[in-house]
């Protein structure tokens, strides 16, 4: 039976996402897809849905929608709060990684996540695919223009389930070298790897300026005939300054690639803030190998976690969600930081 | 006689194979002809099942990047596949297609094509002589879906790009800047001289098998048309 989800309010920064546009990059469509992933996973894997299946990912503040036609069942993942209002108006705390059930005419206000945070529906979102994926890609048209996103109506069978917080690992950015780390100096090549370098307020889906000790090019130059790029290369323009590529990210680039970081670190790249403090450190194949099954275990053993939501709520946790809607409303994120 | 193709890592999940250097001002087209025989040697390997774990493959002027998935295809395994075949040095043989883009040249619709003409010391029409006699060579697809960077722009006509690049450039601005041609497929930032308008989509994703109108290694003529050929579309 099928169901929607009606965006009563869009939020702010806020886009469907799956795991991503595969296959068009060579005519210049760009991945795509979550930011992180993981989280995206988490969200659908308290669903029963497929990792990769499609959610609404939150950057800045959350959307309100409401359930139509029938009852839609929802999970979030992120540190991100949200509250669920009754067609009374009575509203109460809704614990993010945990599911819910909407019911018609009910809404779902969701606050601002601290990094990103994900929205996931059972069935998951069933609005039509464009080049075989539902991320939004805005720049091109590839976008969901309506605002019911068709579902499918929740089976009512299965309770709610809750979880305990994901996280990511700390440490390090792990980066593979190159392909153009011959096109800066020794120097720069040691401050890359001391760092540390700042996160600016620039920062959208396709990348992220960070700002450190200038990474100088040597003779070979800060201009190359452009080549592939994809999420996680960090390039240095002339200014020296890295600019690290998200999911959004162009196909092709002319800066060199000082370094690319491996894939099981680029969920934590959708987290970090203006003023957050990062480092990196080179890795071979071998430990970025083992960094990927590291992080599938770490999922794969939060999702076996995952346990029957208690009856009434974990006061504990509502007590937290309460203050964390509230220091997101204090924190009055500014749409300037977004110069998309 | 260039050097041999070179594999570089591009993270845990890309290999960029690469057949020119990256600092060549101008890529001469017998490294396109290589680019081009690399990827068709790739969809022949894929299309025989030969390449497990490989996702996509994106040429561009001087290289090709191959993303796979690297917990179905060993990397190393999949690096000795590519400088082997890389090795074979097989250059693309077809033409490409061969494509008249109506343009208009008129006023509004080619907002740096008086400055053009100055700075190259040649009358407007000059330019646009030039312009339609030129037959360009899409060398690759990318910045946005389905943006043609067109090679083979006369040097009489080379220009560097703004210093400032406009906030917005509409969708069909037919554009040069240093030896190329460009059309601009959507509305978008861009820096590129704006010499013309058409009315021709680039892209469409509504058609499946072929989004992106152009392929590497087509040619590409522009043609003068009046303003009412944009009114049309």
């Amino acid at each position: 039976m099928s169901a929607s989800l009606e965006i009563r309010s869009p939020g702010l920064g806020v886009s469907i996402q799956d795991d991503g546009r595969h296959g068009h990059r060579r005519i210049g469509v760009p991945l795509s897809g979550a930011l992180d992933p993981v989280f995206l996973a988490a969200a659908n894997g308290l669903l029963g849905n497929p990792a990769g299946a499609a959610g609404l990912e939150v950057l800045l503040a959350g959307p309100l929608l409401q359930a139509v036609d029938a009852p839609v069942r929802i999970a979030l993942a992120g540190t991100m709060g949200a509250r669920r209002i009754g067609p009374s108006g009575a509203s109460q705390a809704v614990p993010a990684w945990s599911t819910l059930s909407l019911q018609p005419g009910e809404q779902l206000q969701v606050g601002s996540p601290r990094g990103v945070g994900y929205i996931a529906v059972e069935g998951g979102l069933l609005t039509p695919p464009m080049l075989g994926s539902r991320s939004t890609y805005a720049r091109a048209g590839l976008i969901h223009a309506a605002t019911t996103l068709p579902c499918r109506a929740a089976r009512g069978h299965c309770g709610e389930r809750q979880n305990v917080a994901l996280s990511h690992e700390n440490g390090p950015i792990r980066v593979i070298p190159g392909p153009q780390d011959d096109h800066f100096t020794a120097a720069a090549l040691d401050h890359f790897y001391t760092g540390p370098f700042r996160v600016t307020r620039q920062r959208d889906r396709m990348g992220l300026r960070l700002a450190g000790p200038a990474l100088a090019h040597n003779q070979r130059g800060a201009d190359i005939v452009s080549d592939g790029v994809t999420p996680g290369a960090i390039q240095v323009p002339a200014d020296g300054q890295p600019i690290l590529l998200l999911a959004d990210c162009q196909t092709v680039g002319g800066y060199p690639k000082i370094a690319t970081v491996i894939r099981a670190d680029l969920p934590r790249l959708a987290h970090l803030q203006p003023g957050d403090e990062i480092r990196f450190r080179a890795v071979d194949a071998d430990e970025a190998a083992a960094a990927r099954a590291a992080l599938a275990r770490r999922l794969s053993d939060w999702l076996a976690g995952a346990r029957p939501a208690q009856a009434g709520g974990d006061p504990d946790s509502a007590v937290l969600l309460a203050a964390n809607l509230a220091g997101a409303a204090v924190r009055g994120d500014d749409p300037h930081l977004w110069p998309d | 006689m260039h050097p041999p193709p070179r594999l570089f890592a591009l993270g845990d999940a890309a290999f960029t194979v690469e057949f020119g250097p990256p600092q060549a001002r101008d890529v001469p087209p017998d490294i396109q002809a290589r680019v081009l025989g690399f990827a068709a040697g790739l969809a022949e390997l894929q299309a025989a099942g030969g390449l497990p774990g490989v996702i996509e493959w994106v040429p561009t002027f001087r290289s090709v990047t191959v993303h796979f998935d690297p917990d179905r295809c060993p990397p190393q395994h999949l690096a000795t596949r590519l400088q082997a075949l890389a090795a074979e040095g097989r250059q693309a043989t077809g033409s490409g297609r061969e494509w008249t883009i109506p343009v208009c040249f008129d006023g509004e619709f080619a907002p740096d094509l008086d400055a053009v003409a100055v700075a190259c010391g040649l009358s407007r029409e000059a330019v646009i002589a030039q312009l339609t006699a030129t037959e360009f060579t899409v060398r690759m697809l990318g910045f946005l879906p389905g943006f043609p960077y067109l090679g083979g722009l006369p040097a009489s006509l080379e220009m560097p790009r703004l210093a400032t690049p406009r906030p917005r450039v509409p969708a069909g601005s037919v554009a040069i800047a240093g030896r190329m041609g460009a059309i601009y497929p959507w509305d978008s930032p861009g820096g590129w001289r704006l010499v013309g308008r058409s009315p021709v989509t680039l892209f469409d994703a509504t058609r499946a098998d072929h989004p992106a109108l152009f392929a590497p290694g087509d040619r590409v003529r522009w043609q003068a048309v009046g303003p009412e050929a944009l009114a049309a579309s």
